[in-house]
């Protein structure tokens, strides 16, 4: 009884949240978007749950992005405007504090895919 | 290029390196030894038939003369590559290197005028540099495992340590000493360049800051130096002259911000700015609560843009 109840809270726990099914649909690797999102460093602004030492306060926190209706308050929820947001915040908001950062186009969509299955 | 581990004794990545990973070696295995031959002895002692052994000879044989000359040994083995690692007579330190709660300040006294920075040391390979050790505050010890053995920087005091590389790479050192709450974030790197493009970087580095290059960059500097960064930092060639944190002359050429708790890149640059005690708390900088979004991603530029 102890042990199944222990394996089931192992199973929970254990379960990644890139490996569910995303809210909305979005093409890219959920997987690589965490290796992306621990690369630059998004952690130093944004809380994102299953990304190591991503705590930050700056920004908004990413947990249940998934279920986020507009993008930073001010854009509707889009897979390919997520991603132009991650690439180049101040393109789409002059007078947001978010940088522009350098990344490929595979990892801002990578990104978006794993903050897509943030529930 | 060096490849593998950057912060491990065990990976040397200079000739006093390898010779303390030597000593290491004879230390792990001979204690290995001692240890199996003990529980082996203590063993046997507790499960064979009881017979009468040679007390006195096991006592005085086993309990002073083996320790005896063992230790002796390992006495003139250390001092022998104590001597070693002691490098050349002393003379005129290339490099000083202060400890501060909780960051390294960076002065290259040869051939570099005013090259001042912060939790970066670059040397060139082969070619062995005296650095200077002082602390502003506590007790801190400055230790790169893969390049020299630890030495500590004692408050009033100046030591030394001879730093030299085989090859070129990127080694990283760590503060050795519990000096307060950040001890953990206090971390350095050590890059070890060919000697031409070390003299190219250590002349950039004695240079002053750019001009900023475009009107985006100008309100960065601007931000800087209308809020209270210059109060605390000094960028050379601009009226930015405090003294209490690093010299950020040539920030954006670095490879960590804040003593190793980020990399390096205008993104970083502006997280640690709009809330550096949320990220490394104690430290002496305070948060930013002026700045529109616009002007930190200004300011975080412009920094970044100082290589």
């Amino acid at each position: 009884m102890l042990l199944t109840a222990l394996a089931a809270l192992a199973a929970v726990t254990m379960c990644g949240c890139a490996d569910r099914e995303p809210l909305r649909p979005a093409p890219g690797d959920p997987a690589a978007g965490r290796v992306a999102i621990q690369r630059l460093q998004c952690g130093a602004c944004h809380a994102i749950p299953g990304v190591t030492g991503a705590r930050g306060q700056v920004g908004p926190p990413l947990d249940a992005y998934g279920r986020r209706v507009y993008i930073a308050g001010k854009l509707p929820q889009d897979p390919a405007l997520l991603a132009r947001w991650i690439a180049d915040a101040p393109s789409l908001a002059p007078g947001t504090a978010m940088p522009k950062i350098e990344m490929t186009a595979a990892e801002a969509r990578d990104m978006v895919a794993y903050l897509y299955r943030l529930r | 290029m060096k490849q593998g581990r950057i912060q491990s004794m065990l990976d040397p990545g200079s000739a006093a390196a390898a010779l303390i990973h030597e000593l290491g070696i004879w230390l792990y295995a001979g204690s290995g030894l001692v240890l199996v031959l003990v529980v082996a002895l203590a063993l046997y002692g507790a499960f064979s038939a009881p017979r009468k052994v040679a007390e006195k000879a096991w006592i005085v044989g086993g309990g002073i003369v083996f320790p005896a000359i063992v230790l002796a040994a390992l006495l003139v083995y250390a001092i022998h590559v104590g001597h070693a690692l002691s490098g050349p007579p002393a003379r005129a330190a290339d490099i000083e290197v202060v400890g501060k709660r909780w960051w390294w300040e960076v002065r290259y006294a040869t051939g570099g005028g005013h090259a001042v920075l912060a939790n970066e040391l670059r040397i060139p390979v082969g070619k062995p540099l005296e650095i200077a050790l002082s602390t502003d505050d506590v007790i801190h010890s400055f230790w790169v495992p893969a390049l020299a053995g630890k030495v500590d920087m004692i408050p009033g005091r100046t030591n030394r340590i001879v730093v030299e590389a085989r090859e070129p790479g990127i080694y990283r050192g760590q503060c050795a000493e519990f000096c307060g709450a950040q001890h953990a974030w206090m971390a350095f790197y050590v890059v070890a360049l060919p000697e031409e493009e070390f003299r190219a970087w250590l002349a950039r580095q004695a240079a002053p800051a750019a001009e900023p290059a475009d009107a985006f960059l100008l309100r960065g500097r601007d931000a800087f130096l209308r809020e209270a960064c210059a109060a605390c930092h000094t960028i050379r060639g601009t009226a930015a002259a405090g003294t209490l944190g690093p010299d950020l002359t040539h920030v954006g050429g670095r490879l960590s911000i804040g003593a190793g708790v980020l990399g390096s890149g205008a993104a970083a640059l502006a997280a640690w700015i709009a809330d550096p005690q949320h990220l490394k708390p104690g430290n002496l900088m305070p948060e930013t609560k002026t700045l529109t979004g616009e002007d930190l991603r200004a300011l975080a530029s412009y920094l970044e843009s100082l290589k």
